[in-house]
């Protein structure tokens, strides 16, 4: 992007909450059930059918305030959001307008502008070549997802890049993941992602006008959408022309931004106060359950553990952002936490490396196994190269790492006479390498190194080997 | 048999208890006629083919049949609103206030004819064609439960279920010479009841005398999980009793009895004032200072919750559908097809006091007159029990004279519409005939005093003894 230019993106996330029940009636949620096998009076919006507001979705919601760092609002009401689809059976989307239940907030280095309830529409399937409602040969809907509990979380327009708009999405995500409130499965389509952009000069601070990007269902669409956007926009402006106020709808095949009709259009929404529900009132016991109910997340815990274990940003966030390498880690650390460093390494490095995305805590691997092993290879008693094979075989067969140092015989070799013979043996072995080290070329050690490695199956200590060199060559 | 339609609800289901009394019989009797009634007041949209399964010995209703408003769901059976684009819709299930009804014994007897969606004070629009007046078939019966009102006065049924928004089911009360009961608002769950304002719609009874309001009263309130605007009531709903109304102070709004009261109804109300005053009661007049403005405020605020309420009858799930070539051509030739001239008239004007840069002005400032009329009220409650108005400003006026003049027709209201806004209860009962014409006697109170309400009709019902049997012969 021209430097010349600075974009600003809000973000604009709605997240489907993993209840039991719809947000307004008591319809059990599912994904991939037969179409409308999931419906009753009211999430048809038959004649006569009133909604009751889901307790578990309004204490979600203050899951996600508290974690969010939210204001919450003692007494919140719901409005109705009026416009015609096929999708929304009323005619209008039962919302939050201008009093949410979640208002402030930040979430790493964005701020949050405000989060609030609603539910979600049904889907919409059309049949026919487009695949959209325009020149769709006919449209059916299916009202198993219409009603949803939804909680939308608006960002400030705090994000300057496509690259931290899908970082801190990320974040969110893992956030919400641990929070246990939603599958935040972008593909589903239980987290859906859309972006306000605009660029303005660099340096300053008047806003242009924006575009909003609808359809990035994944991370990945995200970025290319946003970056696409500003380029879009920067090309344009420097052309000598005009950003327009316009919803698109991002294409991730065509990598193309075509705008929206129909119901994305500027639209009168003539929200009022829904007047079939009383308002959300949050009274001090109700926060006290969720703020019992909030675990230590991803942020706070990555703080924590730069801080307090001084561990690499790197390895902090990779432990904070999976809730069960956290806890593996920290049941490790619980076992032996000489260093936690290294033992970080062993767990976001070789174990997942061996266990993949599954919980570490279902392998063969114990915590305290795994504390041990790096014990043993801190104290220099294995090498890490036998590290490994004891890791592969406590994989396998689980087990106690010392016990298998010693069944398999993969104890380091120290300082000792079997280590000297050898070294000994490699030197005769390769007077070449010799005649070269004599001449000062510490390069040629290595064919050294390598032959007693090979003859010791990885069990000698490099350094100690390289000492030994240099004292019989007298270097 | 035709001495059975001469007893009252209560009457009939303590005779059917006692052995006395067929509740087949009884609904049979009724049956033949809400059925003969056809061409006739057009009182019913749906009558029962026969009589459904009767409740156990010692339900409290025991069975009595019952006439319930065609805006209820009633499971299986045609609910429609009084509108074409509902026309031979069955709901997949039953509204809690007819279902609770039915728990206690009652006997679905018919759906009754009604303005469509509730708007109107004439029963003039219905899809289904206008209810006539059983004391002058050359009149309206009131509305919007206009064929509840007729059904009750005529005795076609005995008692009948309906709902008030802004007076639909006072007015048709008074215009018919019966009983007509808006219970406190969330007094009674409004599931199942298709909506026309929901913050101002209540289901309530109609009946020939205050004890049988009381009664079907009584097996209706109550707090509904499904309607999470419903209350527990305080205590029961207890019959009515009394036999003077000593100590009961009475407040006489002067903006509800001063002009546009036909003489004759003025004449009707200030001889029953003398009356309560005879009974005990001290009488003065007092004001509500907003109360002139609440019909505008109504005319606001109802008709922008309908614009919305409505907006469901889209062609999709059910109802009407006409087919069209694309998404807006269905949506439009649908409602266009399907909405009278006044449901049209309703959604345009709610549509509007709802949109960006009117809102403000229009429904914002119609919400803080409600708050006003409501702070009226209880201002006017500590200094009296009861506030008293004549019901409706005049008589049961003629078919079509008021039809193409809406705020004629709209200030048919003017008396009930500020209780409304207010969420108060408030009863009518027949105050004798003018020109041989109901009028009628609206009592309202505060919040849950529907049982000091009932015993005030009571003892006022007494006194009158105005007698309704000439409608029913």
């Amino acid at each position: 992007m021209s430097p010349a230019y600075e974009p600003v993106i809000g973000l604009e996330i709605h997240v489907q909450l993993k209840t039991n029940t719809k947000m307004f009636c008591g319809c059990e949620l599912s994904f991939g059930d037969p179409p409308n096998t999931h419906t009753c009076p009211v999430c048809l919006g038959l004649p006569g059918a009133l909604p009751v507001a889901n307790a578990r979705a309004v204490h979600y919601a203050l899951l996600i305030g508290l974690a969010l760092g939210c204001e919450l609002a003692p007494r919140s009401i719901f409005h109705r959001k009026n416009y015609f689809y096929p999708d929304l059976p009323k005619g209008y989307q039962v919302s939050q307008y201008d009093v949410p239940i979640c208002s402030g907030g930040r979430l790493g280095d964005v701020r949050i502008h405000r989060a609030h309830l609603e539910e979600d529409a049904a889907k919409l399937v059309h049949v026919g070549a487009s695949g959209r409602i325009h020149g769709a040969d006919e449209s059916v809907v299916d009202f198993n997802r219409g009603g949803t509990p939804l909680v939308e979380i608006v960002t400030e327009p705090d994000v300057r890049s496509a690259a931290q708009a899908r970082e801190w999405l990320t974040l969110l995500r893992e956030t919400l993941r641990q929070l246990g409130v939603s599958d935040v499965n972008m593909e589903e389509g239980s987290l859906r992602c859309d972006a306000n952009v605009s660029i303005r000069p660099a340096g300053s601070d008047r806003l242009g006008t924006k575009t909003e990007l609808k359809n990035m269902n994944s991370f990945r669409y995200l970025e290319r959408g946003v970056e696409a956007e500003i380029a879009r926009q920067v090309a344009l402006v420097e052309a000598g022309g005009q950003v327009e106020q316009e919803t698109l709808h991002y294409d991730p095949v065509s990598g193309s931004l075509t705008p929206l009709r129909s119901k994305e259009e500027a639209h009168d929404y003539r929200y009022f106060p829904e007047p079939d529900l009383v308002p959300i009132v949050v009274d001090e016991a109700m926060v006290a359950a969720a703020r019992a109910e909030l675990p230590e997340l991803p942020a706070q815990r990555a703080e924590r553990y730069e801080r307090e274990l001084e561990l690499s940003a790197d390895s902090a966030r990779q432990l904070a952002f999976r809730a069960d390498l956290a806890a593996y880690f920290e049941q490790a650390l619980q076992a032996d936490g000489a260093h936690p460093q290294t033992l970080a390494n062993w767990v976001t490095g070789e174990l997942v490396a061996r266990v993949g995305d599954g919980d570490p805590a279902a392998s063969k691997v114990a915590p305290a196994a795994l504390a041990k092993l790096v014990a043993l290879l801190r104290a220099k008693t294995i090498t890490p190269g036998a590290a490994k094979q004891v890791l592969d075989a406590l994989v396998a067969e689980g087990g106690d790492p010392q016990a298998i140092v010693e069944a398999e015989g993969l104890g380091a070799l120290g300082g000792g006479d079997e280590l000297d013979e050898l070294v000994q043996r490699a030197l005769a072995a390769d007077p070449d390498a010799v005649a070269k080290l004599k001449a000062g070329n510490m390069k040629a050690i290595g064919p050294i190194v390598g032959f007693v490695m090979r003859e010791t199956k990885g069990r000698a200590d490099g350094g100690e080997v390289t000492r030994l060199v240099r004292e019989h060559l007298k270097l | 048999m035709s001495d059975a339609i001469e007893l009252t609800a209560a009457q009939a289901a303590e005779r059917i208890r006692d052995g006395e009394l067929s509740a087949r019989e009884l609904f049979d009797a009724y049956r033949a006629r809400a059925a003969a009634d056809a061409g006739d007041l057009n009182a019913f949209t749906w009558v029962a083919d026969a009589a459904p399964e009767l409740p156990a010995n010692g339900a409290p209703l025991a069975g009595v049949p019952l006439a319930v408003k065609d805006l209820f769901c009633t499971e299986g059976v045609p609910s429609q609103s009084g509108s074409k684009i509902l026309e031979g819709y069955r709901p997949p299930y039953t509204a809690t206030a007819v279902r609770r009804l039915a728990d206690a014994g009652a006997t679905l007897l018919g759906k009754t004819n009604q303005d469509e969606f509730a708007m109107g004070s004439s029963n003039e629009n219905s899809a289904f064609g206008p209810v006539k007046n059983p004391w002058d078939r050359e009149r309206v019966p009131g509305g919007s439960s206009g064929g509840s009102a007729a059904a009750v006065a005529a005795g076609l049924a005995p008692w009948a279920l309906g709902t008030d928004t802004g007076g639909s089911i006072r007015q048709p009360a008074a215009l018919c010479g019966i009983v007509g009961l808006k219970p406190t608002y969330g007094a009674i769950s409004r599931y199942g009841m298709i909506a026309f304002a929901s913050s101002l719609d209540q289901a309530g009874p109609f009946t020939r005398d205050v004890t049988d309001a009381a009664l079907l009263l009584r097996h209706m309130v109550g707090r509904d999980p499904c309607d999470s605007t419903s209350l527990a009531y305080p205590g029961e709903i207890a019959l009515p009793q009394g036999v003077d109304l000593r100590g009961l102070k009475l407040g006489v709004p002067q903006e509800l009895t001063g002009d546009g009261i036909e003489s004759g109804v003025r004449e009707a109300f200030n001889a029953t004032l003398a009356l309560a005053e005879q009974l005990g009661a001290s009488v003065e007049t007092c004001s509500l200072p907003h109360a002139p403005h609440a019909l505008s405020a109504y005319y606001l605020i109802a008709p922008a919750e309908a614009s919305a309420n409505l907006a469901r009858f889209d062609g999709v799930r059910y109802g009407l559908r006409v087919d069209a070539d694309d998404l807006l051509g269905m949506y439009t030739q649908t409602r266009e097809a399907g909405f009278g001239a006044e449901v049209k008239r309703r959604i345009m004007l709610g549509t509007y006091a709802l949109s960006s840069g009117y809102y403000d002005a229009y429904y914002g400032r119609a919400q803080q007159v409600r708050t006003k009329v409501a702070e009226d009220f209880r201002a006017a409650f500590e200094r009296f029990d009861l506030l008293v108005t004549p019901t409706a400003p005049s008589v049961a006026f003629r078919l079509g004279e008021k039809l193409d003049d809406p705020l004629a027709m709209y200030l048919s209201d003017v008396c009930t519409v500020p209780m409304s806004l207010a969420g108060i209860p408030a009863i009518s009962i027949p105050n004798g005939l003018s020109d041989g014409l109901p009028t009628g006697f609206q009592l309202c109170g505060p919040a849950f005093s529907e049982n000091r309400l009932l015993d005030a009709a009571y003892v006022l019902e007494q006194a009158l003894g105005f007698d309704g049997s000439e409608a029913r012969a």
